[in-house]
């Protein structure tokens, strides 16, 4: 077993242990949890360490790293049914190293969050760690059933997650995550069959034809099968099938008009849910769409280039408008979560290396940013026990060193220069201005888009007014400081954030390679070559 | 003649076999009247062989027995083996139901019955001739009757056999009715010499039409397809737990065997991806298809409002017909496969939840969901397993369910049939609405009343992971299931 399977199935086996625990010893079962997840994050940063910044990936096998492949099932075929190989194939690239150091980091926080937990507290920590495995395998997996299986498989601990450990609307707000999840999904399984149908190679030691889920098979357009469903570029079925697997995305994104299960699921949801949710689970959505839709149907892509940027217009503004009519700090973080990842999809929706890096970016950094802001949250919840945003006021004072924690969440969210959130936003408006594809409409778009910058600025600095400055009012003269626990979770978290914002090019090293890879492929699959587009 | 009958019989053990155990278990009841369970015993053990015997007839191209009544091959080997399957472990069921096992109730004739209702779905799978298809279909259904009502203390019970009759007899006459036209049109009961005089053309295609529909009255009563589904909640319901479960599971299937080949045989040809429909100008590919969005919308739309576990269990296999019907339209040998893959898991599946569900009405005294609130607390691991059941019912990875689903879609897919594959699609969300309302139920709300634990028995926790273990594995490793499924497409042509 590699490295790559050590770190996405530790959870399960932490799961395991977990289960076998005394259901009593809560104490055991969180530091079991923590030692896990820990340990999860350590293999992480060997990966990171070890990760080859050289190799590109994204659409060939060779250029993809800690690869472990092995076959799960081989379905013998019939006279009329090819036969069917599913394997056991994991690996990363410049795309996903970060996304694992991420999810291994939010697990990690999530985890030590959860100690406030008190209720089944067994079953709460099996459930995240099931979870976790099911985040960690999606963005490592390179077969398409592999892929769905971790995707699907992350579904119903999030339901319970959400449903039992809630708020008081926690039953409502479960449901409809469960299923606009798996609308989402079962759109997304129809494509992954219509693809596999379409995709196939001669198995050189047999000299059979065999269909596959592999995914790398899958983006040449050399293995399609003449006259198959997906075969050829620019058809109406290619357009579908971009549009069916888009949408499976982007209700875990979420975008316009999918994302109202998100301010519903965010406020209902106990702390960490709220953490890893906003922190990878939103991700895995923008993921798929760079590691999947882009590579496998790169006509469609840029066929699809202005309206993505027009959603991601709307994702910004409208996020950032709704933010500011909340009153209720978790609403808030949560609808600036969806114009935050207006951000990621206008950087995507530029089709170059700037704006992809810049999305790719933000991805991480907004998991970052993002969780510190609910774990603010769910600290003065924890104390006060209301999110009244006009409750509040004057905490300066009484938590100094809650609020100089808050302070950095806050200015990174916003786009201060230093902070990590200015650079990641600063490249994908860059690329979005000089986009590969349908550039003056582009450029209109993203004119229009930075009027989301002035908004979130605008919110975020009053919620900072509400929240920490006037007069302390007089019922929370109890409220104490945060204690060790809780710094030892945000902490790291706001190092990561400053380091990356005044140096951030560590990160941008990783994944230049695959991100360029990336944009060619789009490039030259949808037909355009450089020449075509002035470079 | 008398040699042909002779020589047939050799291929027609199982059958045989199924018999003998029938008379056996009748006069053991009559005998010993205080042996019960052994002839429930002895019914598990006759079934339990005539399923090796059956696995036995595997004769390649299959072969046809008794003047082309009967066909005996790989496709019939298949449905056979599940049938018996669901047999024995409702036979299981039973021995440990504590509604059947009351004072004073005779239990005898009840495993007789059981055992009449295998040959009768057994004859199901290979019959070949419509006569031979109208008498296998009326002797599981007259059987049925009698089982469903076997409670008869019990008002909804009465109730339950009395509507099943009634539509039965219903159904039954319109396809006898369907049959009697399609023997004036063709001259023929017998369904090769019928799809010849189909190649043949010539044929009036309204009249056509007619028998079709009539003849699908009585196959869509078996499989309780909709707008023929109209007794199924309230029979599910009234019926004894374990006769809901075999009716859920053997009957759909015996149905689905022979409604398969009574298509593929008379109104279509053979290719090498399946069959073609023969006959000019009626597409009834296309009334298939209506039948299962029908079906499974209506199935799963109604599923939703429903609280009694076993009204809430038929609607979602009135929805399951529907997902199987779909398949079948496309008629290619991958649909046919996906249908037969589909029953071995939803034998697990569905059995596993009727089992869950009796064992927690006998703890409870009660199906209603409502009074499901907080299991999750009481009873963790039983509600852990339901769980297991429902998400593979639902059709998410990486439980059985799903693998179900996708050889089904993949099949649709492979043929063209794209809005159905979305409609089917679309549908497993709509599903996923009522099987989370039983584990909401479970885990979500607090137990109300009483919160004391409840704990089953050792053989009551081995007979459940009996069921949800291949639930769980069929789900992570596959192969063997489709390749026994594929294998088994085989009919005699």
């Amino acid at each position: 077993m590699g490295i790559l399977t050590w770190v996405t199935l530790l959870p399960v086996l932490g799961m395991i242990v977990v289960l076998l625990l005394p259901k009593d010893n809560k104490q055991l079962i969180r530091w079991t949890s923590v030692g896990f997840t820990a340990l999860q994050l350590l293999i992480s940063i060997f990966i990171l360490m070890g990760f080859n910044k050289g190799m590109a990936g994204i659409n060939t096998a060779e250029g993809f790293q800690f690869v472990e492949k092995a076959n799960w099932m081989t379905i013998k075929g019939v006279s009329w049914f090819g036969t069917i190989d599913i394997d056991y194939f994991i690996g990363i690239d410049g795309l996903s190293v970060m996304m694992v150091f991420l999810t291994a980091l939010i697990s990690l926080v999530a985890v030590i969050s959860s100690f406030t937990i008190e209720k089944s507290v067994k079953g709460y920590f099996a459930l995240l760690l099931l979870l976790d495995t099911g985040m960690m395998g999606t963005f490592v997996a390179l077969d398409f059933f592999l892929f769905y299986v971790f995707w699907e498989v992350m579904l119903l601990p999030m339901y319970f997650l959400i449903g039992i450990w809630g708020g008081p609307r926690r039953e409502y707000a479960a449901i409809k995550f469960f299923i606009y999840t798996l609308a989402g999904s079962v759109l997304m399984l129809l494509v992954i069959i219509a693809l596999y149908f379409s995709v196939s190679y001669i198995d050189p030691s047999t000299g059979e034809k065999v269909h596959t889920f592999n995914m790398l098979l899958m983006m040449n357009p050399a293995n399609y099968d003449v006259g198959s469903i997906m075969y050829g570029a620019n058809t109406w079925m290619r357009y579908l099938g971009f549009l069916g697997l888009f949408i499976g995305f982007a209700i875990k994104v979420p975008i316009f008009p999918f994302h109202t299960w998100l301010p519903d699921a965010h406020v209902e949801a106990p702390t960490a849910i709220s953490v890893i949710l906003a922190g990878v689970l939103l991700k895995l959505g923008t993921y798929g769409i760079l590691r999947i839709c882009y590579p496998m149907f790169p006509d469609a892509t840029a066929w699809f280039a202005v309206p993505l940027g027009i959603l991601a217009a709307i994702n910004i503004v409208y996020g950032a408008l709704v933010a500011m009519a909340q009153d209720d700090f978790k609403k808030l973080i949560a609808y600036s979560s969806i114009s935050h990842m207006g951000v990621v999809l206008l950087g995507m929706a530029a089709m170059n290396s700037q704006g992809i890096t810049g999305a790719v970016m933000q991805m991480f950094n907004h998991g970052t940013i993002t969780a510190m802001l609910f774990l603010i949250v769910g600290i003065i919840y924890d104390r006060a026990h209301t999110r009244g945003l006009n409750d509040f006021g004057g905490l300066m004072n009484k938590m100094p060193k809650y609020s100089g924690i808050m302070t950095i969440a806050f200015f990174a969210a916003l786009g201060l220069p230093g902070l990590s959130g200015f650079i990641s936003e600063a490249f994908s408006f860059l690329g979005a201005f000089q986009s590969t594809f349908e550039r003056d409409t582009m450029m209109k778009i993203t004119i229009f888009s930075t009027l989301g910058i002035v908004l979130t600025a605008g919110y975020m600095l009053w919620t900072l007014q509400r929240v920490f400055l006037g007069s302390l009012p007089e019922k929370w003269n109890g409220l104490t400081d945060i204690d060790t626990r809780e710094l030892v979770m945000l902490v790291p978290l706001a190092i990561i954030v400053i380091f990356l914002g005044i140096y951030p090019s560590p990160m941008i090293d990783m994944m230049t390679t695959s991100i360029n890879a990336l944009v060619e492929v789009v490039r030259t699959g949808s037909g355009v070559s450089a020449a075509m587009l002035g470079k | 003649m008398s040699q042909q009958i002779l020589d047939s019989l050799k291929y027609f053990q199982p059958e045989t076999i199924l018999t003998v155990t029938f008379c056996v278990a009748i006069l053991a009841d009559l005998i010993f009247p205080k042996a019960q369970k052994q002839i429930g015993y002895i019914s598990f053990l006759g079934i339990l062989v005539a399923i090796l015997f059956a696995l036995r007839c595997d004769f390649g191209n299959g072969i046809s027995i008794f003047s082309n009544m009967y066909a005996v091959d790989a496709f019939s080997v298949f449905f056979k083996v599940i049938i018996g399957i669901s047999s024995l472990i409702v036979i299981a069921f039973s021995l440990q139901s504590d509604e059947l096992n009351t004072k004073g109730r005779k239990l005898g004739e009840y495993y007789a019955l059981l055992v009449a209702l295998t040959l009768g779905m057994f004859l199901m799978t290979g019959a070949s001739n419509l006569l031979m298809m109208y008498l296998a279909l009326e002797l599981s259904s007259i059987t049925s009757y009698i089982l469903s009502g076997y409670m008869r203390e019990k008002e909804d019970s009465s109730e339950a056999s009395l509507k099943y009759i009634l539509f039965g007899a219903a159904a039954s006459g319109a396809m006898l009715y369907g049959i009697s036209i399609l023997f004036g049109l063709t001259g023929s009961l017998d369904i090769y010499a019928i799809q010849k005089a189909m190649t043949s053309g010539g044929m009036n295609s309204i009249t056509l039409l007619f028998a079709t529909i009539f003849i699908l009255v009585g196959f869509g009563y078996k499989i309780s397809a909709a707008p023929f589904h109209f007794w199924t909640p309230d029979v599910y319901q009234g019926s004894p737990i374990t006769i809901t479960a075999l009716l859920a599971v053997a009957s759909k299937a015996g149905g689905f065997a022979m409604m398969i080949r009574f298509f593929a045989i008379g109104f279509s040809q053979p290719t090498v991806n399946g069959f073609v429909n023969i006959i000019q100008g009626f597409d009834w590919q296309m009334i298939i298809a209506a039948i299962s969005v029908l079906t499974m919308t209506l199935g799963n739309l109604v599923a939703v409002w429903q609280t009694n576990m076993k009204r809430l269990l038929a609607y979602s296999s009135i929805a399951h017909a529907g997902y199987m019907l779909m398949a079948f339209t496309v008629m290619s040998n991958s649909g046919i496969a996906a249908i037969m893959l589909y029953f071995i898991i939803y034998l697990f599946m569905n059995l596993g939840a009727f089992y869950v569900v009796m064992i927690l009405a006998q703890k409870l005294g009660s199906e209603d969901v409502e009074d499901y609130k907080g299991l999750a607390y009481r009873s963790p691991l039983v509600c852990v397993v339901m769980a297991l059941f429902l998400v593979s019912l639902t059709g998410l990875p990486p439980t059985a369910g799903f693998i179900g689903k996708l050889y089904i879609f993949s099949s649709l897919i492979a043929e063209k049939w794209y809005w159905l594959a979305l409609i089917g699609a679309l549908n497993s969300v709509v599903s996923l609405f009522y099987y989370v309302k039983v584990f909401k139920n479970m885990f979500l709300k607090q137990p109300e009343g009483d919160t004391l634990s409840i704990t089953f028995s050792p053989y009551q926790i081995a007979w459940m992971m009996i069921l949800a273990i291949p639930t769980l594995f069929f789900g992570l490793y596959f192969s063997p299931l489709v390749e026994y499924a594929q294998a088994s497409v085989k009919m005699f042509q």
